[in-house]
């Protein structure tokens, strides 16, 4: 029972990142309609830079996180302005083949400034272990969890009563009507970049913090792929509930089904993944079309 | 208050929709722009409020002018902030959203946000059966329903001038007859000026001040509502009457009655 549990919260922790990750992709794809694949580098590129910033820099850790949330929002609406806004109006297949093109580019990147070793965060969260129960569980844990659920509950509220959060999801529905309310598109979809960036770089510093950094963590984002499409890749509740699924279905089968056959953990979610879709095609919370009849 | 001199309007460069198009609508009051497909009323719409720019139009020649000031070539942001509102034909509301965040979406280029809540208040006054369906999804609401959000959305922006895209397609003509009495009475209470485009002349003329009528990309007869009803041409091709009352079939196929005005 307190190996299940101990999988279970495992599984809860990097679900939550999973889910922080995922809103970034929920968040471009409602905006424009594609899928974002340098999701993963992004994620790469915020933990690089905070590890930097505490490291060679000496900023403590919560400066240090702000710095790169600020980075990376500035990094988001860079990339929206400079790759993405000549797009508009393009098939959603090419802004799809330039995010591809874009994920390449920033690996690139990351790897010339910081190689491809792996690099540990130095101490941040205390270490004496947190008890629930029986299960014990390091204090990194809890604070991730922690963070990932304030920050989901206030984009929850952002895009529910905001003015911009509501123009978004109206853009979302409608581009052409969202104009002609005098809603900038453009604006729009910069700030969906930014807050992509920025989600995905929190989930990078946690991720950081919890397993240390090298280039493949930028793989989190095809992992969280998934995580979007089973929740419904335009849903956020969706990403949210989605990325605790694949979390904790990744923790359990590590736990009871790898010590059988081995690296069965790395696939099990997307055979989880494959049979939700047969049966709802548009992802557990995924909208779908609106036909009045 | 909002006049358009001389407007060509192409798209793609090369698609020369609006051929001199030249009409004027005075502060407060209702004007029709009347005319049969392909016209070009829902083009000379978009190049009012600016949203021919996200379908690869342009204006071309000629200029579009609101209170003294040059508006064609803005963006739609501008010049919705300006204070001109379209409509858009096919009631385009945002299916995902409530219908209160549609409402709060139509202000969105609204300052003084503290006043969201009573005019929101004010849209539910005009249209009393929004307030029941607040909080539904607008993707739901019947046809007339969504129409009614469409324009309460329109209100929401407090607009000089309203651009009314057809507002009465697809929709029973009871409903159509409730929708055109609530434009007049918003009219007559806030003042707003109102361009309305469409094809049931009837029903347009019937609140409008004056009207125009458009053919092949521009103007071809203009007039006040008075004038038009009682000219022949406007009685047969867009009223469907005729001298003597209803036409009888045999009459039609014997005489054909050429536009005056070509």
């Amino acid at each position: 029972m307190t190996f299940f549990l101990q999988m279970l919260v495992t599984g809860i922790v990097v679900g939550s990142v999973y889910a922080l990750v995922a809103l970034g992709f929920v968040l471009i794809y409602k905006a424009s309609d594609a899928i974002n694949f340098a999701q993963g580098e992004f994620l790469l590129i915020g933990t690089y830079i905070c590890l930097t910033l505490i490291t060679t820099y000496q900023i403590p850790f919560l400066v240090a996180m702000v710095l790169t949330l600020v980075f990376s929002g500035l990094l988001g609406f860079v990339i929206e302005r400079v790759v993405l806004r000549p797009f508009i109006g393009e098939p959603v297949i090419s802004m799809i083949m330039a995010t591809i093109g874009l994920s390449s580019l920033l690996a690139g990147i990351v790897h010339i400034i910081w190689g491809h070793e792996t690099r540990v965060y130095p101490q941040i969260f205390p270490d004496t272990p947190v008890r629930l129960g029986e299960v014990v569980v390091s204090p990194v844990y809890v604070w991730s969890l922690i963070i990932v659920l304030i920050l989901l509950a206030f984009f929850t509220l952002f895009f529910k009563y905001s003015k911009i959060g509501i123009a978004m999801r109206a853009t979302a529905d409608d581009q052409q009507a969202a104009l002609s309310m005098g809603i900038s598109v453009k604006m729009v979809f910069a700030v969906s970049w930014a807050i992509s960036a920025v989600v995905s770089s929190v989930g990078g510093v946690l991720l950081g913090n919890i397993n240390g950094v090298n280039s493949s963590m930028a793989l989190i984002g095809l992992k969280v792929l998934p995580v979007a499409l089973l929740g419904g890749l335009d849903s956020i509740p969706g990403a949210i509930i989605g990325g605790f699924i694949i979390g904790i279905l990744e923790s359990m089968a590590g736990g009871y089904l790898d010590p059988i056959i081995g690296g069965v953990k790395e696939v099990v979610p997307f055979i989880v993944l494959v049979l939700i879709l047969m049966f709802k095609p548009y992802g557990l919370f995924g909208k779908e079309e609106i036909e009045r009849v | 208050m909002l006049r358009l001199n001389n407007v060509e309007v192409m798209y793609d460069r090369v698609i020369l929709v609006l051929k001199g198009m030249s009409m004027e609508v005075p502060r407060g009051k209702i004007v029709a722009l009347l005319g049969s497909n392909g016209a070009g009323k829902t083009t000379t719409l978009k190049a009012i409020s600016g949203l021919l720019k996200s379908e690869n139009g342009q204006v071309t020649d000629g200029y579009i002018e609101f209170e003294g000031q040059r508006i064609d070539g803005e963006d739609a942001e501008a010049i919705v902030k300006q204070g001109i509102f379209q409509c858009m034909e096919g009631r385009r509301v945002f299916e995902h959203l409530t219908v209160e965040e549609n409402l709060i979406a139509g202000a969105h280029t609204r300052k003084d946000r503290g006043n969201l809540k009573s005019d929101i208040e004010r849209v539910y006054h005009y249209f009393p059966k929004l307030k029941t369906l607040r909080s539904r999804v607008a993707g739901y609401l019947s046809g007339g329903e969504q129409q009614m959000l469409a324009i309460g959305r329109g209100l929401m922006a407090k607009p000089k001038v309203l651009l009314l895209d057809e507002p009465s397609l697809g929709l029973a003509p009871l409903l159509v007859r409730e929708i055109f009495s609530i434009i007049k009475q918003i009219n007559e209470e806030e003042g707003t000026t109102i361009l309305v485009v469409e094809q049931n002349a009837n029903i347009a003329l019937s609140i409008a001040d004056y009207g125009y009528i458009m053919e092949n990309g521009r103007i071809v007869l203009e007039g006040t509502v008075d004038y038009l009803l009682s000219n022949e041409d406007v009685r047969e091709f867009y009223l469907g009457l005729s001298e003597v009352g209803k036409k009888s079939y045999r009459d039609v196929k014997s005489y054909k009655r050429r536009k005056r005005w070509l």
